[in-house]
Formats: structure tokens, C-alpha cells, sequence
């Protein structure tokens, strides 16, 4: 029952040498091969790599050599992050056979640190969507209740955690990615300042809002990965270069004197009763252990969800426009001449939602309509940015759900866009300011499905959003919560 | 309101054929996206800053040295039609 550990557990009886890498990863392909079939969280297993590489190691440790801060442990990555010579499909038909020549810097970075890589994660098809039902290989199921969606787009990387398929897995946020999954399926997620971890590798969505984040079973292992992936690369122009502190210093049991604000919108219609009820509960929690709180009033945070998808999909659009079918992926079998290879290449190769986002993106950038939809986002953008500034002013964190439900039927949403989008309504500003926030588990509904809290930080504050979650974790009741009957 | 004319125009500048099905539903599905959208016209910005990054961007510069590129096999293991040295390509000029 190793798999059921935490990593940083896991990691200290590696340490220890009381049990074997190669144990561990032994009992979490057991387990993959145990769950898989029903929650179906991976696109590649690299089940051969993994056994072999926790056998290097335990050779390394048996002589005494450095193997990193993982010591071998395994965890998975979303598969929108380049893996060199192992496949990255983005969930698309159009990279169905794409094997990168290099590895992103987070991927370089886990591997300085002896990760062993279990596998690829599903995912919503180019990170769009809310449930990773826009996956074209496979949907995946919420390990909570198997007919249920596990949120988006790392779906895959959340329900792995949860079902314990990975000690950790890695995703991408940009309007909610890593942290409406984290709620929906009971873990921790966390989404960085944007600049904070590099971008280098990561198959570009929306690059002025994509960032790269963990998802683990606790904060303690939220700060562990942290520590491994954050840091200026000069490979990417939008990573900071900003010193990255010692985040599991930060894992401190003390939120007294801490000011917490609520904003009202984020508590009124369209978020559930049992959902809000559970975040007063916390919030509750936290004043009994000296922090305040207090409600305040965020208007603008009412156009941050049309503000998002223009500028998303816009970026989108433009990000989307390399794939044509020349130099790698999926190319058209009957073609006539150049421009007919591009247009069926990418009318075959995507699918509905991206070609949708890839319409609304062209459509707000074109002569015309540029000023009307895009310029005026990027202005919206700014009152946005400045709101969360001044809030900033007063408090040192704000607390939100994380979403607005909990997860709901596979199906339900498919065939309402607009729908579907409400489900980031709660994490889409975090991305349009670039702030850092956390989505950890507050407890479970009527259904038994978890509910997730959001705790939304200065730039470059994640040292008190970790403080916060942690304190929060430990007095709580709700570390490594887990699904009953998987 | 966004016609079917636009659908198509914009399918075009997108580089995407669209099927009859999906032009119908783009069109219902884009002009309710973008009816959401309007709602941002509620908003005087006149005269604030767009931003499009967050973060203070530079340049960023290395030095001028010469590194051996990827192996070209390795790059020409992606392409969908590729000879031993080259990626083909349709005929562009008749």
C-alpha cells in the first residue's frame, strides 16, 4: 500500500532506506494497473522506463550517490509538457504521433532531481475545457464518482492524484486548469505567479496566462515540487527573474494576525449552497485559530469571464495557427494544393472546442472587431489587475471556492459552451492578474464529492498562501482526503 | 449578431473548412459567445493602459555563439512526409 503515501512519506523511507525506489514504483504501477481500466487518467504509460529507471537508483543510493530531493519517486505529467522521445498529444488528434527532441525546463528540472516519469496524463484537447471531455482518446472519470467528470483541463493529473495513480502530477492553469480539477477531485493544486515557473516546453494555449503548477496529495507536497520547478529560465522571455525562496519553510501551523478578505461576488448567485456553506465553515476555522476576515466588494471581477475568453482564445488562435500539417503531427491524406492541406489538416486534426476558441479568437482579432473585443479585454485586463492590487492594499489573502460546484455528470455540460465556461467563473481573475492561488480541499457535499477553497495571493506571495493552506490542512481534518470506494 | 457570412470568412482567415452542421452551430454558438462578450461595452476604458502581459517584459538577449542544432534525424522523425534530408511540401509555384 505503498501508492497511498504522500510523496514527502514516501520520500523519507526511501531516505531511510526502509524501503526500496524501486517499491514504490512497483506498488504505484500495481495500482495504476488496479484503477486504470475505470478512471482512465493516462495517454502513455512508460511502464518499462519507470521500472528501469527505480532500478538505476537504487543502484545510486546503494553507493551512496546523489539522486535529487525525489529519491526516484513517481509522478506523472500532463501531456501538454514536451518529454524527450516519449510522445506529447496535447489530447489532439493533430500531435496524435509527436515525439518531442527535447524536454521542457520542468521536465529538465525533475529530472535533475531523479524523478522516475510514470506516464502522460489526459487532458482537455490543447487545455480547453472544464471536464476533460474534449480529450480526443478518452474521457476521464472522477475517482470520487465514476460518473462524473474530474474537472479540466488537467483532469488526468488530478484524478491520478486522487486515486493515487502518482505521488504527484504536474498541469497547466490558464483560467482555472490546475485548480478546478484539484477541487472537483478532492486534492491540492496550485497555480504559481505567472513568470514563476518557466513555460519552456509547454505547448502554448493562452501564453500571457498559462502557468505551470503541481497537483499533490498535501501542502507539504506542494511545497516540495515548488521548490523543484520554480525559477528564471532564460529559455523563456516571460519567466522572472525573481529569487525563488525555500517554500517548505513556509509550511508553518500560524495564521494569527492574518487579514483575510472575502469578496461578495464570488459568494452569490450561481455558486452552491453547500459549496458556500463549506467556505464559511473554513473560514470560521481560520478566525478561531486568529485570523480575521472580513467581506469586501470586487465589482469588475463580473467581466472577468468575457475578459478571459477573448483573450485566451485570441492567443489561442494565434498559438494554433503553426499547426498546418508540414513539419510534425497529423497531415491530410487527399489534398490539392497547399492551402487545401492546411485547411483539411486542421479541419480533420482538431476538435469542436478548439476549433470553436480558434473562430472566437480570429473573429476578435480581425480588422474591425480588434479594437471592440481584444484591445478592450487587454484595458479590462487593467481595471482587473488594479482591483486585485488595491484588495491587496488590505488583506493579505483572498479566499473564494474554488468552484462554483462540485463535479458534475459526464455529459451534463457538453452541449452548453457558455455553461461550461460559468465553471471557471471562480479562478479566471486569479489568471487575468497573474496572482498566485491554491485550491485545497474544505470538505465533501451530500454527495460525497469534495468542495475545494481557493486562496488567492500577492504576486510572488505564494510563501503565504502556502501558510495559509497548510495551517488551514492541519486543523482541519481534510489532509490526503480520499475517495471511498475506487 | 453574427451571420453565417462571417462564419465563413472567419473559417477562411482560420485556415479551417467548416462542415454545413458546423457552420450552423458556430454561428449560434459564436453569437452567444459573443453576446457574452458585449457585456464588456458596459465598461468605459477610456484612456486606460491595455495590458497584455503582467509582468514588466524585457528583451532578452545571448551571445552570438555557434551550438550544434537538433540532429536532422531527429527533427525529420515528426514530419508527416520527409525524404532522407528534406520535409516535403506540395508544389507551391506551377
Amino acid at each position: 500500500m505503498l501508492y497511498k503515501l504522500t510523496a514527502h512519506e514516501a520520500i523519507e523511507l526511501i531516505k531511510r532506506k526502509e524501503v526500496k525506489c524501486q517499491e514504490v514504483v512497483e506498488s504505484v504501477l500495481e495500482r495504476i494497473k488496479q484503477v486504470e481500466d475505470k478512471v482512465k487518467s493516462y495517454i502513455t504509460i512508460t511502464e518499462e522506463q519507470a521500472l528501469e529507471n527505480a532500478k538505476k537508483i537504487d543502484e545510486k543510493i546503494a553507493k551512496g550517490e546523489d539522486v535529487g530531493a525525489l529519491y526516484g519517486l513517481p509522478i506523472a505529467l500532463k501531456d501538454n509538457l514536451c518529454t524527450d522521445g516519449i510522445r506529447t498529444t496535447c489530447a489532439s488528434k493533430i500531435l496524435y504521433n509527436f515525439v518531442p527532441p527535447y524536454d521542457a525546463t520542468v521536465v529538465k528540472k525533475l529530472k535533475e532531481n531523479h524523478m522516475t516519469l510514470l506516464g502522460k496524463l489526459n487532458m482537455d484537447e490543447f487545455a480547453m475545457g472544464s471536464s476533460t471531455e474534449n480529450s480526443a482518446f478518452h474521457t476521464t472519470k472522477n475517482p470520487w464518482d465514476l460518473e462524473r467528470v474530474p474537472g479540466g483541463s488537467s483532469g488526468g493529473s488530478a484524478a491520478a492524484v486522487a486515486a493515487d495513480e502518482a505521488f504527484f502530477t504536474l498541469g497547466s492553469d490558464t483560467g482555472g486548469s490546475i485548480r478546478q480539477p484539484a477541487s472537483l477531485c478532492g486534492v491540492v493544486g496550485m497555480k504559481p505567479t505567472y513568470g514563476r515557473v518557466s513555460r519552456f516546453g509547454l505547448v502554448a494555449f493562452a501564453s500571457s496566462l498559462d502557468q505551470i503548477g503541481p497537483l499533490t496529495k498535501d501542502v507539504e507536497d506542494c511545497a516540495l515540487a515548488m521548490n523543484i520547478i520554480c525559477g528564471h529560465d532564460p529559455y523563456d522571455a516571460t519567466s522572472a527573474p525573481i529569487e525563488v525562496p525555500d517554500f517548505t519553510k513556509a509550511l508553518i501551523n500560524d495564521v494569527k494576525g492574518l487579514k483575510i478578505g472575502v469578496p461578495r461576488e464570488y459568494m452569490e448567485k450561481g455558486v452552491n449552497d453547500e459549496v458556500k456553506k463549506a467556505i464559511e465553515k473554513a473560514l470560521e476555522l481560520l478566525k478561531s485559530l486568529g485570523a480575521q476576515y472580513e467581506e469586501f466588494s470586487i465589482p469588475i471581477v463580473e467581466y472577468a469571464l468575457p475578459t478571459y475568453y477573448i483573450i485566451a482564445s485570441s492567443e489561442a488562435s494565434s498559438n494554433l495557427a503553426r499547426y498546418d500539417g508540414i513539419k510534425y503531427g497529423y497531415r491530410t491524406q487527399n489534398y490539392d494544393d497547399l492551402i487545401d492541406l492546411y485547411k483539411k489538416t486542421r479541419s480533420e486534426g482538431f476538435g469542436a472546442e478548439v476549433k470553436r476558441r480558434i473562430m472566437l479568437g480570429t473573429y476578435a482579432l480581425s480588422a474591425g472587431y480588434y479594437d471592440a473585443y481584444y484591445k478592450k479585454g487587454l484595458q479590462v485586463r487593467t481595471l482587473i489587475k488594479r482591483a486585485f492590487d488595491e484588495a491587496f492594499q488590505k488583506y493579505d489573502v483572498i479566499i473564494t471556492p474554488t468552484s462554483p460546484t462540485t463535479a458534475f455528470k459526464i455529459g451534463e455540460k457538453v452541449s452548453n459552451p457558455l455553461e461550461m465556461y460559468m465553471s471557471d467563473i471562480c479562478t479566471v481573475p486569479v489568471n487575468i492578474a497573474g496572482l498566485p492561488a491554491i485550491s485545497i480541499p474544505c470538505g465533501v457535499d451530500s454527495n460525497n464529492l469534495p468542495i475545494g477553497l481557493q486562496i488567492i495571493g500577492k504576486a510572488f506571495d505564494e510563501e503565504t498562501i502556502i501558510r495559509v493552506a497548510y495551517t488551514f490542512e492541519q486543523n482541519s481534518g481534510y489532509r490526503n482526503l480520499k475517495p471511498q470506494n475506487l | 449578431m453574427i451571420t453565417r457570412n462571417d462564419v465563413e470568412y472567419v473559417a477562411n482567415l482560420a485556415r479551417l473548412t467548416l462542415t454545413e452542421e458546423e457552420i450552423e452551430r458556430m454561428t449560434k454558438e459564436l453569437g452567444a459567445i459573443i453576446e457574452f462578450a458585449n457585456k464588456l461595452s458596459d465598461l468605459d476604458t477610456e484612456g486606460i493602459e491595455p495590458t497584455a502581459h503582467v509582468l514588466n517584459l524585457y528583451n532578452v538577449f545571448r551571445s552570438d555563439e555557434v551550438k550544434p542544432s537538433y540532429p536532422r534525424e531527429k527533427i525529420l522523425q515528426n514530419a508527416p512526409s520527409h525524404d532522407d534530408v528534406c520535409i516535403k511540401v506540395p508544389k507551391i509555384v506551377e
